[in-house]
């Protein structure tokens, strides 16, 4: 076990450090189902997905573009048009279930019980207010303050989330503020109400390296002020080594694999995480060809029947009879840990990662 | 900001110089003779002499171009038949057939065209704006496609017919024709209120058309889902923020708009008998009145140069990532 351990980022020591909080939900979905209806037909965005979040804690949802999530937790947020968006299932916030609220109480929640941030902070800012008018606007929504009184809200926000000078900036356009800078504001704007569940989607997607660990580190430190929960997208396996405590893979809509961060990354029970894994470049040492899964995502509007991922498994034949093709596997425990799971037909997935994968790891 | 304006200034005052020369050119060298025009049918050949003389049609085509240009600057006579007019500056000269300073004629001219303009451009911003943004919000619905239909109707059909339609039918409206606004203002507004509503109408179709379609783009950008995210009322992410994105391109297509219809209200101004810049163009070309063509130029290059820089002045208080230099 130990040389598996040690095959995992180092950075993922930080996990113990921010792990603990309350283990009671503050997140709780339940089969979740998320449909678009359109003119070729009905896209299963979401299906079936399920996991809770307490508060203190970092949940990242990892998974290609098109995998359901960025659109689950828009669903989370309440931010799917009802006319467009066919939503079934459970979301718990706080206890207050989203699913089939009415547009004025989502607007109530909406910045209030979960905040969001956005992958690039350069659109999702509007080009035509100051940043201190924005986020004043995110406080007044919520607050029935005077301006002045919002606006040093403002600028305690600004200077909380680092932004220099925040008397001055509070009056700045976002085109005046950098790429890091604006996403600082973003944060800054999101947090102003003080909410329990702040959603990052992708929120360093669009910024260069350097900036990222920054604000990894400044969404880390404010959760711990905060203490709240922190679902967070993303596909960079790295930034999830960095942040979450908990890890869940998605794939064409559906969680395939869930549990401890550490765990996940260290020991995958799941041939598509295995291909997440062996997609990533060696930095160090001889340059080996990358192992990239074959093939491309499938189409939400036609989701393959059985294991979603049967078309590009590369271990289809290590399970008897056409059961991946024919039947869905459950998302549950695979081996004696009860702390994880993941949905897969395979016997012993945990022999064959150490015994196949591992050795073919970077 | 005052440096970029003064030189947008200096600049816009070399085009107005330029058309000004140019049209010079086609209208005075172009093979008519004026003076004949002014002559009549029952002309001699003392009197057309006269009156070329007069007119400085003998003189070197630089040398008549000089002499117009300086008028814009310098007091000027005319000596016709042994009448001398004074012509104070700036001179545009005189109409060949009005005997009128061409500056009194535009002056005339110029408050009924503006009356018809502005006040037409009041109705199809309303209408446009209004409608498209409703539009917008439900899109791809029966409603939707009612009026994206509509307009497109209305903007197929050529705008005279469109104008003959609204003579012939809307006759509920006042009788239209000029009143000053000082002299009576309700007059003035009932006189003008058909060539309102059908120039209005006309035009809302496509401002309608504009707004939707920026109203449809601003409300899927990102920050009206930032907006949305923050938990602010549905009419204000509609109105303050993506109504106030969706407006910037519409104001651009507005200040150019706005300063061809100045120009070019020819249709409306001659169907409901409304005595501005077009028709007295139109009537100046018919009868070949150079002066009052030249006249007509001079406006509306003019009018298009100043429309042009008010626009690009506007830019920089509706979008602050405009900066003018």
């Amino acid at each position: 076990m130990s040389d598996q351990t040690s095959r995992v980022p180092q950075t993922v020591t930080r996990t113990a450090r921010t792990r603990g909080g309350s283990e009671e939900a503050y997140l709780e979905v339940t089969d979740l189902q998320v449909q678009f209806p359109t003119a070729d037909g009905m896209v299963k965005a979401v299906q079936g997905l399920s996991y809770s979040l307490p508060l203190g804690r970092t949940l990242a949802i990892v998974g290609e573009s098109g995998s359901g999530k960025s659109v689950s937790s828009m669903a989370v947020m309440g931010l799917h048009d009802a006319k467009t968006a066919r939503i079934s299932g459970s979301i718990k916030v706080g206890g207050q279930q989203i699913v089939g609220m009415g547009e004025k109480d989502l607007e109530k929640f909406r910045g209030s019980g979960a905040a969001m941030i956005f992958q690039d902070p350069q659109s999702s800012l509007h080009p035509y207010f100051t940043i201190g008018d924005q986020i004043m606007e995110a406080y007044r929504a919520h607050h029935g303050v005077s301006k002045s009184k919002a606006r040093t809200r403002a600028i305690e926000m600004l200077d909380r989330v680092g932004i220099p000078n925040p008397k001055r900036r509070v009056g700045n356009y976002p085109h005046e503020f950098s790429g890091g800078m604006r996403q600082r504001a973003m944060i800054a704007m999101a947090l102003v109400n003080d909410p329990k569940l702040l959603i990052a989607d992708e929120p360093t997607t669009a910024l260069d390296v350097t900036v990222q660990a920054q604000i990894l580190d400044l969404i880390a430190d404010l959760q711990r002020d905060f203490g709240s929960a922190v679902v967070f997208i993303t596909h960079d396996l790295g930034v999830v080594a960095e942040i979450a405590d908990d890890i869940l893979v998605m794939y064409a809509g559906s969680a395939i694999e869930h549990g401890p961060v550490e765990k996940i990354l260290g020991t995958p029970l799941h041939p598509y995480t295995w291909g997440l894994l062996e997609s990533i470049p060696a930095l160090a040492g001889e340059p080996q060809p990358l192992h990239p899964i074959p093939g491309a995502p499938p189409s939400l509007l036609a989701v393959p029947t059985g294991c979603a991922f049967h078309p590009r498994c590369e271990f289809r034949s290590r399970v008897p009879g056409d059961r991946c093709t024919t039947l869905k596997p459950d998302l549950i425990p695979r081996t004696a840990d009860t702390g994880r799971a993941s949905r897969c037909h395979l016997k012993d997935p945990d022999q064959i990662f150490q015994t196949e994968i591992l050795p073919r790891l970077p | 900001m005052l440096l970029y304006i003064l030189r947008r200034l200096v600049s816009a005052v070399s085009v107005v110089i330029v058309t000004l020369v140019a049209s010079f050119a086609l209208f005075f060298l172009a093979p008519t003779d004026p003076a004949g025009v002014i002559c009549g049918p029952r002309c001699t050949p003392e009197r057309l002499a006269n009156i070329r003389a007069g007119l400085h049609l003998d003189d070197p085509a630089l040398v008549q171009i000089g002499v117009y240009l300086k008028g814009l600057v310098v007091d000027r006579e005319f000596e016709t038949g042994g009448v001398v007019r004074e012509c104070p500056a700036p001179c545009l000269g005189y109409s060949y057939t009005l005997g009128e300073p061409v500056t009194k004629l535009l002056a005339q001219a110029l408050p009924v065209t503006l009356s018809l303009v502005l006040g037409a451009a009041v109705v199809y911003l309303a209408i446009g704006i209004f409608t498209g943004t409703m539009a917008a919000q439900v899109r791809g619905t029966p409603l939707d496609k009612a009026v994206v239909g509509t307009t497109l109707v209305l903007n197929s059909f050529p705008y005279f017919v469109f104008a003959l339609l609204v003579v012939l039918y809307a006759t509920f409206l006042p009788e239209s024709g000029w009143t000053s606004f000082f002299e009576n203002p309700f007059s003035w507004a009932s006189g003008l209120v058909a060539a309102w509503v059908c120039l209005g109408i006309a035009n809302a179709a496509a401002y309608t058309r504009y707004s939707r379609a920026s109203m449809i783009e601003a409300l899927g950008q990102d920050f009206v889902r930032t907006a949305r995210s923050k938990g602010i009322s549905k009419n204000r992410v509609v109105y303050r923020h993506g109504l106030r994105a969706a407006l910037t391109p519409v104001a651009t297509i507005f200040g150019i708009d706005l300063a061809g219809q100045l120009t070019g209200a020819i249709f409306t101004e001659r169907i409901f008998d409304l005595p501005g810049l077009g028709n007295l163009v139109l009537r100046a070309f018919g009868q070949y009145d150079l002066p009052v063509l030249m006249g007509g130029v001079l406006v509306g290059s003019v009018v298009l140069v100043v429309m042009n820089l008010i626009v690009d002045i506007a830019y920089t208080f509706l979008d602050p990532r405009v900066r003018l230099g």
